[in-house]
């Protein structure tokens, strides 16, 4: 199983701006239309900023007082925590990835909003593993 | 049905698919016609005093011109010994409060402490500071703890402000801000200071037309709490029955038709039900 996880993308999703499709090109076909203004600019202020957000102490001020390999350690382990996931189409509970985030003791609007456990669309196994293995 | 476009599960927290579409809505109409969230144009006043707290708020809930809640209650629970006046758009400040009460109900859990309202007032500007703006919330913590009576007043974008007497409304603070200018001394007895928050609160409701109706008032001491809800009932008040149930023959009758059902017996069977 070693060589399949390293074939898997990124676990936790998140909405990019390139298109989808493979080489980087749009997929008219699974995406729709596009328009380069919606691929190079987020449409509501919030977007990028709620994407990007991370604890930015930590990563910002802790090469200037511990050296480069502490923000680096920390980045590892953020990383190893996030593969750690179930099948693209099951619920994972994220539980390393939250202790080391610290939001396994606070409640957020990535609690109350947008429940993926409630999530209106079903997406079809095979594709969704597929696409994680970036075979589709 | 499982849908071939669903490559991934979304995310968690906002959503932003919409938010072109919603651009370009607000575009074709012009600007000026949709729908405006549910606000309370409010004034909210706290003031600290010998003894603990007072807290104060109308009780009207306005969308756009039209008055949504005539008795809508502005102050919002955190903790056993802290209260929150919240102003501005209805739906951010009651989620706002209400996430940040779990988060210390949590603390308080993990730590064994009652909370303090530094705490709170930081948390509350983290959330708000993160999201830049785009919570409309306006909000007057105020309560008791370990190190003292406190106010704070925490602006939509995050900035936070301790002073012994505040007055917030999303424009209109000026009103109650006057009142509480010219008759606030510090260390008043309870009385004093609930009858000023009553003449501040009634100020902002005479001169603003998005406050109204009754008065709302909050006192936290090291005691405890007491929410007197109303305070101070509007004298507009229209005369509203809560049933309107009338006796038999209010209704009279005009004309009276009888037409009888004719109905023939077609099959009869008889069951025998054992009921021992």
């Amino acid at each position: 199983m070693n060589w399949l996880s390293s074939q898997m993308k990124d676990s936790i999703p998140v909405a990019g701006f390139c298109p989808q499709g493979s080489y980087g090109l749009q997929d008219s076909l699974r995406s729709g239309f596009t328009s380069v203004k919606n691929e190079l600019l987020p449409s509501h202020p919030l977007e990028l900023s709620e994407k990007t957000k991370q604890r930015q102490d930590e990563l910002d001020h802790t090469p200037n007082i511990q050296g480069l390999h502490a923000p680096l350690k920390l980045q590892m382990e953020h990383r190893a925590a996030r593969q750690i996931q179930r099948l693209p189409f099951l619920p994972s509970s994220n539980l390393a990835l939250d202790t080391l985030r610290g939001s396994d003791d606070t409640i957020g609007f990535e609690d109350i909003l947008n429940d993926p456990a409630q999530s209106e669309m079903m997406g079809e196994p095979h594709l969704m593993v597929e696409y994680k293995l970036g075979l589709l | 049905m499982a849908l071939s476009n669903v490559l991934e599960i979304p995310a968690a927290g906002f959503n932003f698919e919409n938010a072109a579409r919603n651009a370009a809505l607000e575009e074709r109409f012009g600007g000026g016609k949709t729908p405006k969230p549910l606000k309370t144009g409010t004034t909210i006043a706290g003031v600290v005093f010998k003894d603990g707290v007072v807290l104060g708020a109308d009780t009207r809930a306005t969308s756009s011109e039209v008055v949504a809640d005539k008795m809508c209650a502005k102050i919002h629970y955190i903790a056993p010994n802290i209260y929150c006046c919240g102003a501005g758009t209805a739906a951010d400040t009651e989620k706002t409060t209400d996430i940040l009460s779990s988060n210390l109900a949590i603390f308080s859990l993990n730590s064994g402490r009652n909370p303090r309202l530094v705490m709170a007032a930081s948390i509350l500007q983290d959330t708000l500071y993160r999201y830049h703006g785009t919570i409309g919330a306006n909000l007057i913590l105020g309560g008791v703890d370990c190190t003292g009576n406190h106010l704070y007043k925490v602006g939509p974008w995050g900035s936070v402000d301790t002073m012994s007497y505040m007055a917030m409304g999303e424009f209109w603070d000026l009103a109650a801000m006057g009142i509480l200018e010219d008759r606030f001394k510090p260390d008043m007895e309870i009385e004093e200071a609930k009858e000023l928050v009553r003449a501040a609160i009634h100020s902002g409701i005479m001169s603003d037309l998005g406050s109204g109706n009754n008065i709302d008032i909050c006192v936290i001491t090291r005691d405890g709490v007491d929410y007197i809800r109303p305070f101070q009932e509007s004298q507009f008040k229209d005369n509203r029955k809560n049933k309107y149930k009338y006796r038999p023959g209010t209704t009279p009758i005009l004309t009276q038709k009888v037409v009888p059902l004719k109905l023939e017996v077609v099959q009869e069977t008889v069951l025998r039900m054992d009921t021992s």
